[in-house]
């Protein structure tokens, strides 16, 4: 006896969405796999052919990554004391100091957080003032900032570059959260404005009776109530960030580079050293996927929302 | 002292006069219910009072001081919501312990705990203190909404319509309770409903608004037996009042348009014909609808009544009200 209800899908069809789930996991996340296991080969490994699939695994590549090498001269090796300079030593290199890896990490997580930071701060208060004062020209405003992402950010790229130049954000930390805030602050004050929208009126007006200030009542029941859209914000503001790439290459060289143009630099002896570069993306991708996984229940919300009501 | 006092209070959405040229008195103590149907003004009266709207002419006096220029905060007033009364992402006791913390007051904690178990008590929500507000039932939201307003003891109390989305029982149990603690603190109370019930049990004065004016102010009774126009008239009185034609009776005034027949103003058994068109058999009460030259009138009879459809009755009134033309009353 089954108890399905008539509308709920048979259990044939859940298995077939069960397989295509499957499927669809495994096309899209092989590339991820790939990278990942990548890391923890050798350099050998990595370029073999045909690729190998089983392989012993090796921790050259995120040696590599963090560190920086030289040919040993014979004389003056000294022997290895740890794993790490055991496997250098092995390879007939000597390390010679860290790498720029752990910098440019930093650069990133500065940049990343600090622009999300930025961005959710500013769009929350605008869209707070965009739903809930009489604007002028509200309408128009809101659809001017949303004409904001209609182009490729990278389409004013030049006269970015140019404008950073002058103002001598080139480079720098400021320069790259105040552009990153900017590009993400469009799509900020969208999202929260909905997410805004819908908490009524009533709870804030309740609270000024209540014997609180506007800004308090927005800080003790606004706020706690946008909890959910501010956190799917921040995701998508935080993925944009971290992932952006041709600003980076474009705006950034030292001090302040970040680490998706910094990867692919990566050069090893004779030849790219690809386990290197795998070991840097997988450690790369780490903090988006907690940060995405630890607020998953919000981005679902934040993606359906709208389509969806509670 | 918490009188209140509108003169000449005006209010504009856009083309709309939601309030025109309102004035009216609320005694200290009082309970005053305004009555008047969607869109008469009474939303935007509370709304005014409390400080959360601006009038656009016109002055409102709290104690005998215009508080225009003052915060909703600043204004001592406490106002119960229709909905979205209770703050989501709190608890119950929070809930209650809100208005206590706000930087307006700054009650001590050991005070708030007192006050808030207090309330509780009379409410009947003390084991519901730790609950989060949205796990309660619609009955128990509204009275925790009703003791965020108690807590406070403000000068003024404004509710709108706070039993309205409640189911009968505890409508009536509400009523008693607020009728209660009415009379135990005796400040002023400004009650908007829909619910005839509700205004003639509660008030110790009924407003009644007409498209943003005060169209009549007296007690319950007053306004039930003594209506100023058909408008009034048809505020209050369940069945409502039968607004027909003055000359279908005979013996109408001078001047009269319309006769108003309450069914205590329907004598059954005498004067002309009416065709029984529908019996409805209440418990307590059976509702009569009639038919005299195609105008419908609704009366009481008695529950035992054995009237059935088809039959013939006879009807004729007695202490009729009448209007004239333009509906206002003609004594």
């Amino acid at each position: 006896m089954s108890t399905a209800s008539v509308t709920g899908p048979s259990a044939r069809l859940k298995w077939i969405a069960g397989v295509l789930v499957v499927v669809y996991a495994l096309i899209t996340l092989m590339p991820l796999l790939w990278i990942m296991a990548t890391g923890f080969k050798t350099s050998s490994d990595a370029i073999a052919y045909p690729p190998k699939v089983l392989f012993e695994p090796s921790l050259e590549g995120y040696v590599n990554l963090f560190t920086t090498q030289t040919r040993q001269v014979a004389g003056q090796v000294s022997t290895p004391e740890t794993w790490y300079e055991r496997i250098v030593h092995d390879k007939g290199m000597v390390i010679t100091g860290p790498s720029r890896y752990g910098e440019r990490f930093m650069n990133s997580v500065i940049i990343g957080f600090g622009s999300t930071f930025l961005s959710v701060f500013l769009g929350t208060l605008a869209a707070y003032a965009f739903s809930r004062y009489r604007v002028p020209l509200k309408d128009d405003l809101m659809f001017f900032i949303l004409s904001t992402r209609m182009m490729p950010p990278i389409a004013v790229a030049i006269p970015i570059f140019l404008m950073f130049r002058s103002l001598g954000l080139s480079d720098t930390h400021a320069g790259m959260i105040l552009l990153y805030t900017a590009v993400n602050l469009s799509l900020a004050v969208w999202l929260l404005k909905g997410f805004i929208d819908e908490i009524p009126r009533e709870y804030e007006e309740a609270a000024l009776i209540d014997g609180y200030t506007r800004f308090q009542a927005f800080r003790k029941v606004v706020l706690p109530q946008a909890a959910t859209g501010i956190a799917s914000t921040a995701i998508f503001c935080l993925i944009f960030a971290w992932n952006e790439y041709a600003f980076a290459v474009l705006l950034t060289s030292g001090t302040a580079q970040t680490a998706p143009p910094f990867i692919p630099t990566i050069i090893g002896v004779g030849g790219r050293d690809w386990p290197a570069v795998a070991a840097g993306a997988t450690i790369f991708l780490m903090p988006v996927m907690v940060f995405t996984i630890l607020l998953r229940k919000h981005l679902l919300r934040g993606i359906t929302f709208g389509a969806v009501r509670k | 002292m918490a009188e209140v006092v509108l003169r000449g209070v005006s209010k504009h959405y856009g083309e709309t006069a939601a309030l025109d040229d309102m004035s009216m008195t609320v005694a200290d103590g009082a309970f005053v219910v305004l009555l008047g149907p969607t869109g008469a003004g009474k939303t935007t009266t509370l709304r005014l009072i409390a400080g959360l709207e601006a009038p656009d002419g016109g002055d409102i006096l709290i104690g005998g001081r215009s508080v225009l220029r003052d915060t909703p905060a600043e204004r001592d007033v406490a106002m119960v919501f229709q909905q979205y009364s209770l703050y989501p992402h709190l608890s119950v006791r929070d809930n209650l312990a809100f208005p206590l913390r706000s930087p307006a007051l700054r009650t001590p904690e050991a005070e708030i705990t007192r006050k808030v178990a207090e309330v509780a008590e009379v409410l009947h929500i003390s084991h519901k203190l730790d609950n989060k507000a949205t796990a309660l039932s619609g009955g128990e939201m509204q009275r925790v909404s009703i003791g965020r307003a108690l807590v406070r003891a403000p000068q003024l109390f404004l509710m709108d319509e706070p039993l309205s989305s409640l189911d009968a029982k505890l409508r009536a149990d509400l009523r008693v309770e607020l009728k209660r603690i009415h009379a135990s603190l005796g400040r002023t109370l400004l009650y908007v409903t829909h619910d005839q019930i509700e205004a003639m049990t509660m008030a110790t004065e009924v407003g009644v608004l007409d498209q943003g004016r005060l169209v009549q102010f007296g007690t319950p009774r007053e306004i039930y037996e003594s209506p100023v126009s058909l408008y009034v008239a048809a505020r209050l009185g369940q069945p409502r009042i039968n607004a027909l034609p003055a000359g279908l009776f005979g013996g109408a005034p001078r001047g009269a348009k319309t006769i108003g027949l309450r069914p205590e103003h329907i004598r059954l058994g005498e004067g002309r014909d009416a065709e029984v068109v529908r019996v409805e058999r209440l418990g307590d009460q059976t509702r009569l609808h009639l038919r005299l030259d195609g105008h419908d009138i609704v009366t009481l009879t008695d529950p035992h009544s054995d009237l059935e459809t088809g039959d013939s009755l006879a009807i004729t009134p007695r202490d009729a009200l009448y209007f004239d033309a333009s509906g206002n009353r003609l004594s």
